[in-house]
C-alpha cells in the first residue's frame, strides 16, 4: 500500500522544476526532511571542522614548524572545537532524533512541526554567523579574523581589551542563536515523546532510542540554558559596558568558568546519550536478541542525566577550589562511571549468546564499546584531583575527550548511518566500502589518539603553537598527524559510499535488517504521513510480534 | 505493508496522553528557570562586591504596590481561564483586560524605578557590579513580562473579534501557565534583590 503511494509521489516529483523542489525543502515542516537537513548541514560542517583539525595537526607534525602563523593556529583550534560541538555533533544527533523518534513511537510528525523548522533554521543561522566572522570579524580590512579565544572562551580573554574587533561577538551570537535552536528542538522532542505516542506505546514499551533522546532533550534544556544566560552576560559586558567577568571592576573570571562548564559537562552527556541510543538499537538487532536489561538501561540513563548535571567543576580542579568542592566533584565524577559501566555490561549481555552478524553498523558499535571503555577509564583517572593537577590542560586531556567524542560518539554515528541509511533513502550502503571505512578509520583513530596520550603524560600542553625538539614529543606528534590523514581517507570513502549508494545501491525494501521497531514497518523512504493508519503496539518489539504471531513478546512482558 | 494496521492483542481501551501545549510550555519554563537561576546566582555572588557606589541599600526602594499588582494578575488570569472554560466570554474578557492592565502597571513601575535610579542616582548598567547584575536580572524579568503582555494582548484582540471561545480554553491555559511563571520568577527576583541583597 505504502509503495503505491510512493510511486505516485515519484511521478509527481519527476515532472517538477528544481526551484519548486528547493522551495519545498526550504519551507518544509516535515520531521523527516528537517532531519535530513540537519544531517546534511552537520556533514558539511564535519568536513570544515575536519579540515581545521588537519591544519592543527600539520602545524604540530614536527618541532618549530610554521605551516600557519600563531594567530591562525589560535583561530583554527577555536573554530575546530566550536564547529565540532555546536555545528556537527548537536545538529547531527538532533537530525537523527528528528527523523527517528516520531517513526519509532508511531507518530505522524513531531509535536510542533513549525517550531521544529524554526529550530533548524536558527541552528543554520548560528553556523553561518560563526563562519561569517572570517570576513566580518574586524570589518573588511581585517578579513580572516575568526574568533581565537578557545572553545570555552575563558575570561578575561573575551574582554574588549584582549579581543578587539567583533570576532568574539560572532562566537557569542552564533552560540546564542544556535542555543535557542537547540532548546526549541529539545522542547519539541520531549513534547513529541510524551504526547504523541501511538496507542499501546507505554513509556515502558518505548524503544530505548526514544527513552535516551528524552533524557538527552531534558539535559539540553537544563544545560544549554545556562550557556545562553552566560552568553547574554558576555554580550552585556562587551556591548553595554557590564562587569560580570571584568576583574578590574570586581568581576570574576572564575564565575565564567563555572557557568561555561555547567553547560560544558552536561553537554558531553547530551552528545553521548544519543550515541548510546544508536548502540542500544543496533546491537540487539545484529545480535538477534532483545536488549538485555531494558529497565536497567533506562534507569542508568536517567542516573547519568542527573549525576551529569553535578560534575562540571572537574574541569576546574587546577584553578584551586577548596578541598570540599574538590572532593564533591571527585566523587560525583567517579560515581557517574557506575551507570555508564552498567550500560556497557548490558550491551555485552545483549551480545552474549546472541547470533551476532558482523554487518557494518554492528562492527562500528563493537568498536565503540571498546573505545568508549578506554575513554571512560582515562576519564576516571582524571577524576582524581591530584592526577588532574598534574595533567590538566595537557594533551592527555585532549586525547581523553577525543576518545569519547571520536571513538565513542562518531563511531556510533557511523553505525547509525549504515543502519538507517536504507530507511532514509531506500538503498543500502555498500558493505565492502563500509568495512574498508571502518578498518581505515579505526586504524587512523588509534594512530592519532592512542599516541596523543603519551606527549600529554610527558608534559605537552594543549593549544601550544609549536614546541622544542628533544622532549620526546616529536615521534608521537608525527604519528598523530599520519593518523589524521588515514582518518581523512576513511571519511572520503564514507562520503563516496553515501553518494554512490544513494544512486546505485541495492534496493533496501521496508526492513533490510529484519529489525523490530516501528520505523521498519513503513516503506523506505517513508511516506510523508509516515503511517497510513496509526499503529497499535503491545510490546517493546512490535514487528517481532507481527512476524511471530505464534510467540509474541507481549506474552512475556 | 499495511501490516502495521493489523490489530494486536492488548489494545488499551482509552489511550490518553498529556496535552502537547502544556508539556511544551512546562519544558520552556524549565529552560527559562535555568536561565534565571544563572542570573540569580550571579546576582547573589556579586552582592557587596562592587568596588564603587551606589549600593543597593542606598538607592533601592521596595516596590510593594507594583509587586501586589503583578501577583494579583496571576489570580485574574487564572479566573479568566476558568470563566472561559464555562463559556462566559464577557467576564473572561473583563478579567483578561484587568490582567493586562496589572501587568502593564508593573512594567510602568519598573520603568519608573529605572528612571529614578538612572537620573537621580546615576546608576547605569556600567556603573558598578550592582548596576550590571541589577539591570540584567530585573531587565530579564521585565523582558519576560513584556513578552507575556504581547501574547496576552494578541489573545485579547482575538477575544474582542469574538474568536476565543471555550474550545480555545486549553490554549489559553498554556499562556496562563507562562504568566504564572513570570509572576513566580518575580517572587524570587524580589526576594533576592530587595530582601537578601540589601
Amino acid at each position: 500500500m505504502s509503495s503505491d503511494v510512493l510511486a505516485i509521489q515519484n511521478a509527481e516529483a519527476a515532472s517538477r522544476p528544481w526551484v519548486e523542489t528547493l522551495h519545498e525543502w526550504v519551507t518544509t515542516v516535515d520531521h523527516k526532511r528537517l532531519g535530513i537537513l540537519y544531517i546534511l548541514y552537520a556533514l558539511v560542517f564535519l568536513i570544515i571542522g575536519g579540515i581545521e583539525a588537519t591544519i592543527i595537526r600539520i602545524q604540530l607534525m614536527r618541532p618549530h614548524n610554521d605551516f600557519v602563523s600563531p594567530q591562525v593556529f589560535n583561530r583554527m583550534f577555536t573554530m575546530h572545537g566550536t564547529t565540532m560541538i555546536f555545528f556537527v555533533a548537536m545538529p547531527i544527533l538532533f537530525g537523527f532524533a528528528n527523523y527517528l523518534v516520531p517513526l519509532m513511537i508511531g507518530a505522524r510528525d513531531m509535536a510542533f512541526p513549525r517550531l521544529n523548522a524554526f529550530g533548524f533554521w536558527l541552528t543554520a543561522l548560528g553556523g553561518f554567523l560563526l563562519y561569517f566572522s572570517f570576513v566580518g570579524g574586524s570589518g573588511l580590512y581585517g578579513a580572516g579574523s575568526a574568533p581565537d579565544v578557545g572553545w570555552f572562551a575563558y575570561a578575561p580573554l573575551t574582554s574588549r581589551a584582549f579581543s578587539v574587533g567583533h570576532s568574539a561577538d560572532y562566537w557569542t551570537i552564533a552560540l546564542l542563536v544556535s542555543g535557542f535552536g537547540s532548546i526549541s528542538t529539545a522542547i519539541n522532542i520531549i513534547a513529541t515523546i510524551l504526547c504523541m505516542r501511538c496507542p499501546g506505546m507505554k513509556l515502558s514499551r518505548m524503544p530505548l532510542l526514544a527513552w535516551l533522546n528524552l533524557v538527552m532533550a531534558g539535559m539540553v534544556i537544563l544545560a544549554v540554558s545556562p550557556l545562553t544566560a552566560a552568553q547574554i552576560m558576555l554580550s552585556i559586558d562587551r556591548y553595554l559596558g557590564g562587569h560580570f567577568f571584568d576583574t578590574q571592576a570586581g568581576g570574576s573570571a572564575t564565575l565564567w568558568m563555572h557557568f561555561f562548564w555547567i553547560f560544558g559537562h552536561p553537554e558531553v552527556y547530551v552528545l553521548i546519550i544519543p550515541a548510546f541510543a544508536f548502540a542500544s538499537e543496533i546491537i540487539p538487532v545484529f545480535s538477534r536478541k532483545p536488549i538485555f536489561g531494558y529497565p536497567v538501561m533506562v534507569a542508568a540513563t536517567i542516573c547519568i542525566g542527573f549525576i551529569g548535571l553535578s560534575v562540571w567543576a572537574h574541569h576546574m580542579f587546577t584553578i584551586g577550589m577548596n578541598s570540599y568542592a574538590n572532593s564533591f566533584f571527585v566523587f560525583t565524577t567517579m560515581a557517574i562511571a557506575v551507570p555508564t559501566g552498567i550500560k556497557i555490561f548490558n550491551w555485552l549481555g545483549t551480545m552474549w549468546g546472541g547470533k551476532i552478524q558482523f554487518k557494518t553498523p554492528m562492527i562500528f558499535c563493537i568498536g565503540f564499546l571498546l573505545q568508549f571503555l578506554i575513554a571512560g577509564l582515562t576519564g576516571v583517572m582524571m577524576s582524581v584531583a591530584p592526577f588532574d593537577w598534574q595533567l590538566g590542560n595537557s594533551y592527555f586531556v585532549v586525547a581523553h575527550f577525543h576518545y569519547v567524542i571520536v571513538g565513542g560518539i562518531l563511531f556510533c554515528l557511523f553505525g547509525a548511518f549504515y543502519y538507517w541509511f536504507p530507511k532514509i533513502t531506500g538503498r543500502l550502503l555498500n558493505e565492502t566500502l563500509g568495512k574498508l571505512h571502518f578498518w581505515l578509520f579505526a586504524i587512523g583513530f588509534h594512530l592519532t589518539f592512542d599516541s596523543m596520550h603519551i606527549p600529554g603524560l610527558l608534559g605537552m600542553p594543549r593549544r601550544i603553537y609549536t614546541y622544542e625538539p628533544g622532549r620526546g614529543w616529536e615521534i608521537w606528534n608525527l604519528i598523530e598527524t599520519i593518523g589524521v590523514f588515514v582518518q581523512g581517507i576513511a571519511t572520503l570513502i564514507f562520503v563516496a559510499n553515501l553518494v554512490l549508494s544513494y544512486f546505485n545501491g541495492p534496493k533496501a525494501g521496508n526492513d533490510p535488517w529484519d529489525a523490530w521497531t516501528l520505523e521498519w514497518s513503513v516503506s523506505s523512504p517513508p511516506p510523508v504521513y509516515n503511517f497510513a493508519s496509526i499503529p497499535t503496539v503491545a510490546s517493546r518489539r512490535p514487528l517481532w510480534d507481527l512476524k511471530h504471531p505464534e510467540d509474541p513478546d507481549s506474552h512475556y512482558e | 505493508m499495511s501490516a502495521t494496521t493489523t490489530p494486536l492483542p492488548g489494545i488499551p481501551g482509552a489511550w490518553k496522553l498529556p496535552y502537547r501545549g502544556k508539556v511544551g510550555m512546562a519544558c520552556l519554563i524549565f529552560a527559562e528557570s535555568a536561565i534565571f537561576t544563572i542570573f540569580v546566582v550571579a546576582y547573589l555572588f556579586y552582592v557587596g562586591k562592587s568596588l564603587s557606589g551606589p549600593t543597593p541599600r542606598e538607592v533601592l526602594e521596595t516596590p510593594i504596590f507594583y509587586t501586589v499588582c503583578l501577583l494579583s494578575s496571576s489570580l485574574t488570569v487564572h479566573f479568566a481561564g476558568k470563566l472561559l472554560e464555562r463559556g462566559r466570554r464577557g467576564a473572561f474578557l473583563l478579567l483578561w483586560v484587568l490582567t493586562i492592565v496589572l501587568g502593564a502597571l508593573f512594567l510602568y513601575g519598573t520603568g519608573q524605578e529605572w528612571h529614578r535610579l538612572i537620573y537621580e542616582h546615576g546608576l547605569t548598567i556600567s556603573t558598578n557590579l550592582f548596576g550590571t547584575t541589577y539591570y540584567s536580572l530585573v531587565g530579564l524579568h521585565a523582558f519576560h513580562v513584556t513578552a507575556g503582555l504581547i501574547m496576552l494582548s494578541i489573545v485579547l484582540f482575538f477575544g474582542l473579534a469574538g474568536r476565543v471561545g471555550p474550545e480555545q480554553s486549553a490554549r489559553v491555559d498554556v499562556l496562563s501557565l507562562y504568566w504564572h511563571f513570570v509572576d513566580a520568577v518575580w517572587v524570587v527576583v524580589f526576594t533576592v534583590v530587595y530582601v537578601l541583597g540589601r
